[in-house]
């Protein structure tokens, strides 16, 4: 319960400097300025936009349905703030250790469809509806190649519990289990770095295919957020802006919150489950214990703000990723996002829940 | 606890079948078949037991037949409503195809 | 405190119930079938079955109320009216369900609760359940879905018929 005390703030935080750092990305693969106005280098442009958006009307329109209108963004932000409540933040810090984490994370984000259809129906437009069925569509399309991606490491892993999915990647593996961590999880190579640790033990290097399971993932979940290229449900040129065109004010910073609420829930559980979650990066090389100098000691606040401080450094490399993904790349067709989705995603998918379960025979 | 859990599952069945009674739009019909299926499976695991769990056995399945059901269900009143221009179950009423 | 919530998602489960008995609006229907299911998964969890939880709110919230809100939107007029839809035979329908509701409630009453005991299932049981005394079940239900897919794909595929 008590991760709320960190997550709130620092979502709220983090949406700010974000929005600022998408502008300036942006920019920066534009080969523009972006916004250099207010403050120094641009910094609170955010803070101002913020501050007008929060003066701004709230305008229901006339033939809306009013109270779904009303509720719908609040709905939309709700779902996707429970499922941070699961997310290990540090060795001893987790909102709420339930056995089936990953599965009733999994189950609170497909709720987010729920609240969008809400948004898009209650505007009573035709291009909320339409933007509101495709994202609909486009998100449980996508959730399928998401799950089985989720499920490769699964397989490895052994468990749906997200803190023990961290402990397993790093030095402290000890703690929850006996068994010892082999080079690439195999004890034929004989090469024990349980005391190793960094990156050595992340599930990426683990199971070395598992890094081509997080391009699956990375792409799905790409599509989860209704980011580009696949942000059809808000396609500009087609839909002026999809689910949230009759959103106006204080709401719609609400539902551009929960945007970037879900970039980050995607982020941090990508890194949870692929790239070692709160644990250090740096190996031990015999006496320079790099590991255990960047890990803090078991129980103590260094092992707090050590794995806090590893965990959202590696959540920003992802969502840079995800920005540079949005800024790179044009925005795919409808039929193209779904044949990706089907035909491609999800048997490749398939094929690597065959492989990650036979490394798995293999790592016995 | 339990005896509370059977009285609601009883209750949600009940306004299920009135549902199902009731309505003209095949929709809504689903909608009161899901809810008797949830009612069903409120009981199963109201009942599992520890070492067994066989009720949360039988509502796993029971939620999967129910998926499998809606899916072809609503691709039936799809198909309905091709034909008939309408899923109002009472304007539905020749065999001719 | 457990006991305090299992009353109130209780009641929130079965006012959402009657809501959707009573209203004429079918989105407005389906969106209280979301309170009902989530309510009734939340007395999952409240009945230590963490995973059937989890299940039902991916697979009945997640998947089929959206199917249906599909339904709803393809099969009606959305745009400046609410779907809409009345209702026939109240009065059979009304003793039917509640002569039912009578009658399971007397033998729900009479019934021998003593022997029952909900008590914490593992998802390590229900995955070993699965692999060995559940396995045909398990192979089964998948192939039901596998067919399920093919049906109504095929079933809602327009055929170019040659007239």
């Amino acid at each position: 319960m008590t991760t709320v005390i960190f997550f709130l703030p620092f979502l709220l935080l983090f949406v700010v400097f974000g929005v600022y750092a998408e502008r300036k990305i942006s920019a920066f693969i534009q080969d523009r300025y972006g916004p250099m106005e207010v403050g120094y280098y641009g910094l609170l442009q955010t803070v101002a936009d913020l501050l007008k958006l929060i003066q701004k009307e709230d305008i229901v329109p006339d033939k809306a349905d009013r109270k779904l209108f009303l509720i719908a963004p609040i709905v939309i932000f709700i779902v996707i703030f429970t499922s941070f409540s699961l997310l290990p933040l540090s060795p001893d810090w987790q909102g709420s250790s339930v056995q089936t984490g990953v599965f009733f994370l999994m189950a609170i984000i497909s709720l987010d469809v729920i609240g969008i259809i809400m948004a898009g129906w209650a505007s009573n437009n035709k291009f909320s509806l339409l933007g509101a069925i495709r994202s609909a569509a486009q998100i449980i399309a996508y959730e399928v190649p998401l799950t089985l991606s989720i499920l490769c490491v699964l397989v490895i892993t052994q468990t749906l519990d997200l803190q023990t999915i961290s402990y397993q990647q790093g030095i402290w593996s000890t703690v929850i289990t006996d068994e010892p961590n082999y080079l690439f999880g195999l004890a034929v190579t004989n090469i024990n770095i349980t005391e190793v640790g960094g990156i050595l033990t992340w599930n990426v290097v683990r199971m070395p295919l598992l890094f081509l399971v997080w391009v699956i993932y990375f792409i799905s979940s790409l599509a989860e957020c209704n980011r580009a290229p696949f942000d059809l449900p808000e396609a500009e040129s087609e839909l002026v802006a999809g689910f949230q065109t009759e959103y106006s004010g204080f709401r719609w910073s609400i539902v551009a919150l929960s945007e970037y609420a879900m970039m980050l829930l995607v982020s941090l559980l990508g890194v949870i489950l692929f790239f070692g979650s709160w644990n250090t990066p740096l190996p031990n090389l015999g006496n320079i214990e790099l590991a255990t100098w960047t890990s803090g000691t078991l129980g103590s606040p260094s092992a707090y703000l050590w794995g806090i401080f590893w965990l959202v450094s590696k959540t920003f490399v992802m969502i840079f990723l995800q920005m540079w993904a949005r800024w790179t790349f044009p925005r795919v067709r409808i039929d193209q996002l779904m044949s990706l989705g089907w035909k491609y995603l999800t048997p490749i998918a398939l094929i690597f829940l065959l492989f990650c379960s036979i490394w798995r025979l293999l790592m016995l | 606890m339990v005896l509370f859990y059977f009285i609601l599952s009883a209750f949600l069945f009940s306004v299920g079948l009135a549902i199902v009674i009731t309505r003209k739009n095949a929709i809504f019909v689903l909608i009161g078949i899901e809810l008797m299926l949830n009612a069903a499976n409120l009981n199963f695991v109201a009942m599992s037991k520890s070492i067994t769990l066989d009720g949360q056995f039988f509502a796993l399945f029971v939620i999967v037949v129910a998926a499998a059901e809606t899916a072809v269900g609503l691709a039936m009143v799809l198909k309905v409503f091709n034909y008939f221009k309408t899923v109002e179950l009472d304007k539905i009423n020749e065999l001719k195809g | 405190m457990i006991d305090v919530l299992i009353y109130f998602f209780s009641a929130l489960a079965a006012i959402s119930a009657l809501y959707i008995l009573f209203t004429s609006n079918i989105l407005y229907a389906a969106f209280a079938l979301v309170i009902t299911f989530l309510a009734i998964a939340i007395l999952y969890i409240l009945a230590n079955a963490d995973f059937v939880a989890a299940t039902q709110i991916m697979i009945y919230v997640g998947g089929i109320v959206v199917v249906i809100i599909f339904g709803v939107m393809l099969t009606n007029k959305l745009v400046n009216s609410a779907p809409k839809s009345g209702s026939h035979n109240k009065f059979i329908a009304f003793i039917i369900s509640g002569v039912l509701f009578t009658l399971l409630t007397f033998a729900i009453l009479d019934m021998n609760l003593g022997a029952l005991g909900v008590e914490r299932g593992n998802i390590q049981s229900l995955g070993y359940g699965l692999m060995t005394n559940y396995l045909l079940p398990f192979e089964m239900a998948a192939i039901l879905l596998l067919l399920a897919l093919i049906g109504a794909t095929v079933i809602v595929s327009q055929k170019n018929v040659k007239k």
